[in-house]
């Protein structure tokens, strides 16, 4: 198992080399990052939301839960929803999210050209099709998670005084009072650490494991799920090391 | 002329090609013919670069195909077309958009002289009026032609063709090796075209390569293959009991 951690390791390495070789023409590979930052961006919104609205509404709910009957003021509510969704949930959540969303993607994309023979035909016009088909992602994914995760991070917030003030379980005035308490701008930047670790993680790994498919349709599968479960797994190692540094 | 010297390619332990010498030559349509397992899919990829010999030399005119720099191989690149067995038409991209592809990579056209090389290539392959329709909403043969028209947008000077006919009815496969013959005449490109298809042999094969065994076992023209007393010529030209009745009536 070292042994072929080690190999993918190496041939992980050794690929990065060709995808950030000099583009053939800069404007199909500018074309092609945008139309890749429309499908992961506009593409993702929803679940984005989806998913945020309702990690807001539960966090609210559950810290409601657990405070009850202690002295703790009810307005710290919204000071750990906002602290909880800006430096955890909505990097991790989101990111975990769009490696199933958009890295199988990825992968599916990848493979299935592989398997089509495209991806031989582009390399026999002279394509780089390492830096041609994964670096547009790539860029593309660096720039707009980020963006994502601050959405996901402010429908969080939404998402937990929606759960709450209309509902009665707190005043609009307590929880707007939590949110804006203790702010330390420095959260944000351990937010956009983590968006943009995570994103490349994501990005990479499901692109290597779509471009390095072989075989047929099962193996494709297999790729994708790969794509997801070690993209997930690296992203949660990744979690932890950037909260190890960033809190030291 | 595209020249194969002692190229060699193994598998694991498997030996797919033990030795092939062979020259491919210019403004003629060169088969590779053999069974299947035979190794042509694999010198087909050994000669266009995809999969790199274990041992020997694929020449292009005067220059070894492994020794270029990343320069110069992409130079040649340029001049290299090819027809893939499954098109390899880009599923997202209209019938134009595919053709231009290599056009919007490697040149500096403007779009008027883009659009015009586009029009002219599909008139070559007998195709109008499809620029905006996608890949899957023509036919099969279509399909080949456009992907004939994609491989020859940059007028390459090598053509590769990888079972040209495969999936095709009989009109259509003729169609698409008169095609093929035509361009190679009136470009004089070096075509070479790996096929199991015996109309196709008996039809364009100027220069034929029979792969046996991983070894060059025959080689001639379509003129020469009903002479030829080679055994393992005749066992797969052969192989159809319908087609050996019908040579034995005659």
């Amino acid at each position: 198992m070292i042994k072929s951690l080690l190999f993918h390791f190496g041939k992980f390495f050794m690929w990065k080399r060709s995808i950030l070789a000099k583009p053939e023409n800069m404007r199909m590979y500018y074309n092609e990052t945008i139309r890749q930052m429309y499908d992961i961006g506009v593409g993702s919104l929803p679940i984005v939301f989806l998913i945020s609205i309702f990690i807001g509404a539960v966090t609210a709910i559950q810290f409601k839960y657990q405070m009850e009957g202690t002295l703790i003021p009810a307005y710290y509510i919204g000071y750990i929803v906002r602290d909880m969704t800006i430096i955890e949930l909505a990097p991790t959540i989101t990111c975990i999210v769009l490696a199933g969303k958009v890295g199988s993607n990825m992968a599916a994309e990848l493979g299935g050209m592989r398997q089509k023979e495209h991806i031989d035909a582009m390399e026999i016009m002279g394509v780089n099709t390492s830096a041609y088909l994964v670096l547009p992602k790539m860029i593309a994914a660096v720039l707009i998670i980020p963006l994502l995760v601050i959405i996901a991070a402010g429908v969080s917030i939404i998402g937990g005084y929606l759960a709450t003030v209309p509902t009665g379980l707190f005043m609009a005035g307590d929880y707007i009072k939590g949110v804006r308490a203790f702010f330390l701008p420095y959260n944000f930047f351990m937010m956009f650490v983590k968006s943009f670790v995570f994103a490349y993680i994501l990005t990479s790994v499901s692109c290597y494991q779509g471009y390095f498919v072989k075989g047929g349709s099962i193996e494709l599968g297999e790729a994708s799920t790969r794509a997801v479960v070690y993209s997930d797994i690296l992203i949660l190692v990744a979690d932890y090391l950037i909260a190890v540094v960033l809190t030291a | 002329m595209i020249r194969c010297e002692a190229i060699r390619r193994s598998f694991g332990d498997q030996e797919v090609l033990k030795g092939i010498d062979f020259e491919f030559e210019k403004g003629k349509t060169n088969l590779i013919i053999g069974r299947s397992g035979a190794g042509k899919t694999v010198l087909l990829k050994i000669l266009v670069g995809l999969v790199v010999p274990t041992s020997g030399k694929v020449w292009y005119d005067t220059t070894e195909f492994g020794s270029l720099s990343k320069q110069a191989l992409q130079e040649l690149r340029m001049n290299i077309g090819m027809l893939f067995q499954g098109n390899a038409l880009f599923d997202s991209l209209t019938i134009e958009q595919n053709i231009r592809f290599p056009m919007d990579m490697f040149t500096n056209f403007t779009a008027k002289q883009k659009r015009a090389q586009v029009d002219s290539c599909l008139e070559r392959v007998s195709l109008e009026g499809v620029h905006k329709k996608y890949p899957s909403e023509i036919s099969g043969g279509m399909q080949k032609r456009v992907g004939i028209a994609r491989a020859i947008v940059l007028n390459p000077r090598y053509l590769f063709c990888d079972e040209p006919n495969s999936g095709l009815d009989p009109q259509t496969s003729i169609t698409i090796d008169e095609l093929i013959l035509s361009i190679t005449k009136d470009k004089q490109i070096t075509t070479v075209i790996n096929t199991h298809d015996m109309n196709s042999v008996m039809e364009i094969g100027e220069k034929i390569c029979l792969l046996d065994k991983g070894l060059v076992a025959w080689q001639g023209s379509k003129d020469e293959v009903l002479k030829s007393q080679n055994e393992e010529l005749h066992d797969f030209i052969f192989a159809s009991p319908f087609l050996q009745k019908l040579i034995d009536q005659r």
